[in-house]
């Protein structure tokens, strides 16, 4: 188990690391520069997305989907961060129970 | 949203609510802690490397992928290829934020083990630099210190925490990243590249290995950026010698 979890996590802090490293030069280009904005937005909503709506490798609406759309609904009301999490949680906890 | 400013005027309302909103994240994510350290566990993991893979490795999915894939009997090598996979937008990220932090190089060894989701998305979001650097490291720092505690407490109390979706905790990620980006999903194009994100990642869910769906999405920035001519508002200014490069 050991070696496993240490190429693991010394790659993962070797991908960052990397990632941080890249001369500015080589993302000075507009367009270059235009991705790696857009990068961040992609990656989360893409996370956002497999982590609602996936299984394994299935998709599957439960009581996450409901969790997430009280978030949303949080969110359109600014509710404050912590809030917004915290009734994704309940919502799916209490869809969970009554399922 | 408006061009990266290089001070921030309302640095007395900013510091005060970027620091308490790091709080909250951290926060939040340690309650996510808790089940990563008591799944860890219960996936075969020892205390030890729980703790290991929380302090080093340092980045939610990738650390519940491993405890996942060995949990479900699979070889642990393919556990830490799967997280290796989910770690590489830890990668871009990164590309994102050494222009916007514009780091020392002593710091960038510490920088580099915080940059993640959260630190990433509280990032991005700001107007200005001193405001993005401020909510880099202290979502960074705030996220790792609780995400610790709560992986030791939880390795610790794997019992009474082993199933985290009965306290709909399996709902707090994806609600906790959409409270984080929704500042940029106010203008056009984000909007377009969030959604067709969306629909890549879930569409390629069944077809390709775990990790693989939120890469492809990464391919659909790539698309759209080189893909628009448009000057976009929230670009950093360029000095005219480095335009087209």
């Amino acid at each position: 188990m050991w070696p496993a979890v240490i190429v693991a996590s010394l790659g993962c802090y070797a991908i960052k690391l990397v990632g941080l490293s890249v001369p500015q030069k080589w993302l000075a280009n507009r367009r270059v520069m235009h991705v790696a904005n857009l990068l961040p937005v992609a990656l989360l909503t893409a996370l956002i997305a497999t982590q609602a709506f996936t299984s394994g490798r299935h998709l599957q609406i439960d009581a996450r989907a409901a969790g997430l759309l009280a978030a949303v609904i949080a969110v359109r009301f600014k509710a404050p961060f912590l809030v917004v999490v915290g009734l994704a949680c309940l919502v799916a906890a209490v869809v969970r129970l009554a399922a | 949203m408006t061009e990266l400013r290089e001070v921030d005027h309302d640095w007395a309302v900013t510091r005060p609510a970027v620091l308490r909103d790091a709080l909250g994240v951290g926060i939040a994510t340690g309650a996510y802690g808790l089940s990563f350290g008591a799944i860890s566990t219960a996936s075969g993991l020892s205390v030890l490397q729980t703790c290991f893979l929380s302090l080093v490795l340092f980045s939610g999915g990738s650390q519940f992928a491993l405890a996942g894939v060995v949990g479900g009997g699979g070889a642990p090598m393919t556990g830490a290829a799967t997280a290796l996979l989910l770690g590489v937008r830890n990668g871009f990220y990164g590309l994102r934020l050494s222009g916007l932090l514009r780091l020392r190089s002593w710091q960038r060894p510490l920088a580099a083990q915080i940059v993640i989701d959260e630190s990433t998305a509280m990032s991005v979001v700001r107007t200005s630099r001193p405001a993005a650097r401020l909510a880099f490291w202290s979502t960074g720092i705030s996220v790792f210190v609780l995400w610790n505690l709560a992986t030791v407490i939880g390795a610790f109390a794997a019992d009474a925490l082993r199933d985290p979706r009965v306290l709909g905790l399996d709902a707090a990620a994806p609600a906790a990243f959409l409270a984080l980006m929704s500042p940029r999903l106010r203008s056009r194009e984000p909007r377009i590249v969030a959604a067709v994100a969306a629909v890549v990642a879930l569409a390629s869910v069944p077809l390709v290995p775990t990790g693989v769906p939120v890469l492809l999405a990464a391919a659909v920035a790539v698309v759209f950026g080189f893909g628009s001519t448009r000057r976009e508002p929230d670009d950093e200014p360029l000095a005219p010698e480095e335009v087209n490069a």
